[in-house]
């Protein structure tokens, strides 16, 4: 839990401007002068279906798969909590590899996606001009097709024979690409570098937005001031530019590693069974195995590895911030 | 068929930097055309060079972002050889002219509507409410609050399909539309409390003080004051949620029974069997229609701040 508090910090700095707003003690709309125990309860009163629902289907149903994992059985006879903690070491035995790829692919694709979405993100906050409006509409546009609908296209783009694997293979990328295992030969279908544009297409978004708040809240007088003082350019991004968008970037990072890493829906239309990550597994052994207890595990694995990864990065990234 | 590269997406540039462009890209593209005598010429061109970069690796982002979207387009005209529409054939309008005239479709298009709309309703107008709380009062158990507000959004979401799946297995409920409803207002539910939150702080308190100065009673204040400024947040919120919930495929491929099938559950199913070409129209003609309301409201937008 003590991982999660910065964490809630920064997915809200670059959100709203807290700060000045807080210090009022919150004198509510409907609370008058007198009735001050009423009063005190109000909050929880306005909390209280949200909390609810949340409690009932969210809290605890993660309870409910900690006491999954550890149990055994079968589907004809029922599971019971046994304390079975070898369904993790026989998890992790048995798709260790997924969990490797799920991480790997994930961080790629947020790398990507910073090196793709910081320039645009840069583009609209410091270069579109009346344009901007126009350009943020069109990072947002792909949203109103459905996410699955956009990642079948990717099958239409990189198919065999289609365009791009033309292209690349008359430039012979595909050669090199192929030797180093990223894609197959003269195909880009069902490899691992298909599974990995996936990705971050379908996150690039949520690398995007981040970034641009935070980008756009920079004052540009500190550039000028960065130029008056015979900074070149690249020292100014060095030394001003990206040291002020880092909020947005670890909100971009975290936005885009998180989701990456549970996915299941690129590794299913764009890679082949040698691509599955971990939410393949998850799906198969819940949806058709229907081995629960071990479905449960992995998914308990993942949320524990992902948590761990992530509050090891918001304290370098925080250490990084005050230097 | 467009290319990933060359896209011809508007250059988004001022004016002042649109002949730069335009120069840039003709000395970029001939290796023939001579390098400028004097180094501090070569100088000056290196930083055009490099700052128009930026420019065109923006448009060049923007061109990967969009470019399915145009292939659906494109695709939503074909008429294929086979059961799978990967591959062009002969332009036909025939899926256009008839989007319901596969077995399914429009009725997983209708559930998934219906649940979108229910969800954002229960979602909207539970999590403006505690956004209240969490934006107004100090309370015991607030930061405690803000961390299980904030959890499901950092969250992978096939660990909360699978768990909320497990809870609806352990108690015996059947899968089905209520099922499906509960977890889409679990995971939109903190998109709208962080949209509603983040503005009713950024409102002034000042305006709702007045209003009560005015003899204006609590409920009042509320209803002509305070709602009204909160309500970009609420309307942000709820759009959330609509897309959010309409486009959900992970948690609800969990939590679904075999009867109900979402717009997106199809849209999978299909992807094994072959997708039909209505499944391009549906989507091209969502993108065409959201994009053209978007648009229109800043043009309105554009026009009043001018008058």
């Amino acid at each position: 839990m003590t991982a999660l508090a910065p964490l809630a910090g920064t997915s809200e700095t670059p959100s709203a401007p807290q700060g000045g707003a807080g210090s009022d003690d919150g004198a509510g709309p409907g609370a008058g002068p007198g009735g001050g125990g009423r009063r005190r309860l109000t909050p929880y009163w306005l909390l209280l279906p949200a909390g609810l629902w949340l409690a009932v289907f969210f809290v605890a149903p993660l309870f409910y798969q900690a006491s999954t994992s550890v149990q055994s059985g079968s589907l004809e006879e029922g599971f019971r909590v046994t304390w079975r903690f070898s369904n993790y070491s026989d998890a992790l035995a048995a798709y260790g590899e997924h969990f490797l790829r799920s991480f790997g692919y994930a961080a790629t694709a947020t790398a990507l996606c910073l090196a793709i979405g910081y320039p645009l993100a840069y583009m609209i906050a410091f270069r579109a001009g009346r344009w901007r409006n126009l350009v943020l509409v069109m990072v947002i546009a792909p949203f109103f097709t459905s996410f699955l609908i956009r990642t079948l296209a990717w099958k239409t783009i990189l198919s065999d024979g289609g365009p791009v694997v033309g292209a690349l293979s008359s430039l012979h990328v595909l050669d090199l690409t192929s030797r180093l295992g990223l894609t197959g030969d003269e195909r880009l279908l069902a490899t691992p570098l298909a599974v990995v544009c996936g990705l971050t297409y379908n996150f690039l978004p949520f690398m995007i937005l981040p970034l641009y708040s935070s980008l756009e809240r920079i004052d540009t007088s500190l550039h000028e001031a960065a130029r008056d003082l015979y900074a070149t350019p690249a020292t100014t991004f060095r030394k001003v530019t990206f040291p002020l968008s880092l909020p947005g970037v670890v909100a971009g990072t975290l936005l885009t590693f998180i989701p990456a890493s549970g996915d299941y829906i690129n590794a299913q239309l764009l890679g082949s069974p040698n691509e599955q990550m971990v939410g393949n597994a998850i799906q198969k052994q819940f949806l058709n195995v229907l081995d629960y207890p071990t479905a449960a595990a992995m998914s308990f694995l993942l949320m524990a590895l992902i948590l761990i990864m992530v509050s090891a990065y918001m304290r370098k990234a925080g250490t990084e911030e005050l230097v | 068929m467009p290319t990933s590269t060359a896209s011809p997406a508007p250059e988004p540039t001022d004016h002042a930097s649109a002949p730069r462009t335009a120069a840039l890209s003709a000395t970029g593209s001939a290796t023939a055309s001579p390098w400028p005598a004097s180094s501090r010429s070569l100088g000056a061109l290196l930083r055009r060079l490099r700052r128009n970069a930026v420019v065109m690796a923006g448009c060049a982002a923007l061109a990967y972002l969009l470019l399915p979207n145009l292939v659906v387009l494109l695709f939503s005209f074909n008429k294929p050889a086979g059961r799978f529409n990967y591959a062009w054939q002969t332009f036909s309008t025939d899926a256009w002219t008839d989007p319901c005239g596969v077995a399914n479709l429009c009725g997983s298009l209708g559930l998934s509507l219906r649940i979108a709309v229910l969800a954002t309703l229960l979602a909207t107008a539970f999590g403006t409410v505690a956004a209240f709380a969490l934006a107004r009062y100090r309370f015991r158990g607030k930061s405690a609050t803000n961390a299980l507000i904030f959890l499901p959004m950092a969250m992978p979401e096939v660990v909360m399909a699978a768990s909320l799946g497990t809870l609806f297995l352990n108690m015996r409920i059947e899968f089905g539309f209520w099922t499906i409803l509960i977890a889409h207002v679990m995971f939109c539910l903190s998109f709208v409390v962080v949209a509603v939150k983040a503005r009713v702080m950024s409102m002034d308190p000042r305006l709702e003080e007045a209003a009560r100065d005015l003899y204006a009673g609590p409920f009042q204040t509320f209803w002509r004051v305070t709602l009204p400024l909160a309500a970009p947040g609420i309307a942000a919120g709820a759009m959330l949620s609509f897309a959010l919930s309409f486009d959900d495929f992970i948690i609800t491929q969990f939590n679904a029974g075999p009867s109900t099938v979402t717009f997106p559950m199809f849209v999978w199913g299909a992807a094994q069997r072959g997708v039909p070409v209505q499944v391009n129209v549906i989507g091209s003609a969502m993108f065409v229609l959201a994009v053209a309301i978007v648009l229109g409201g800043q043009i309105v937008a554009s026009r009043r701040k001018k008058s």
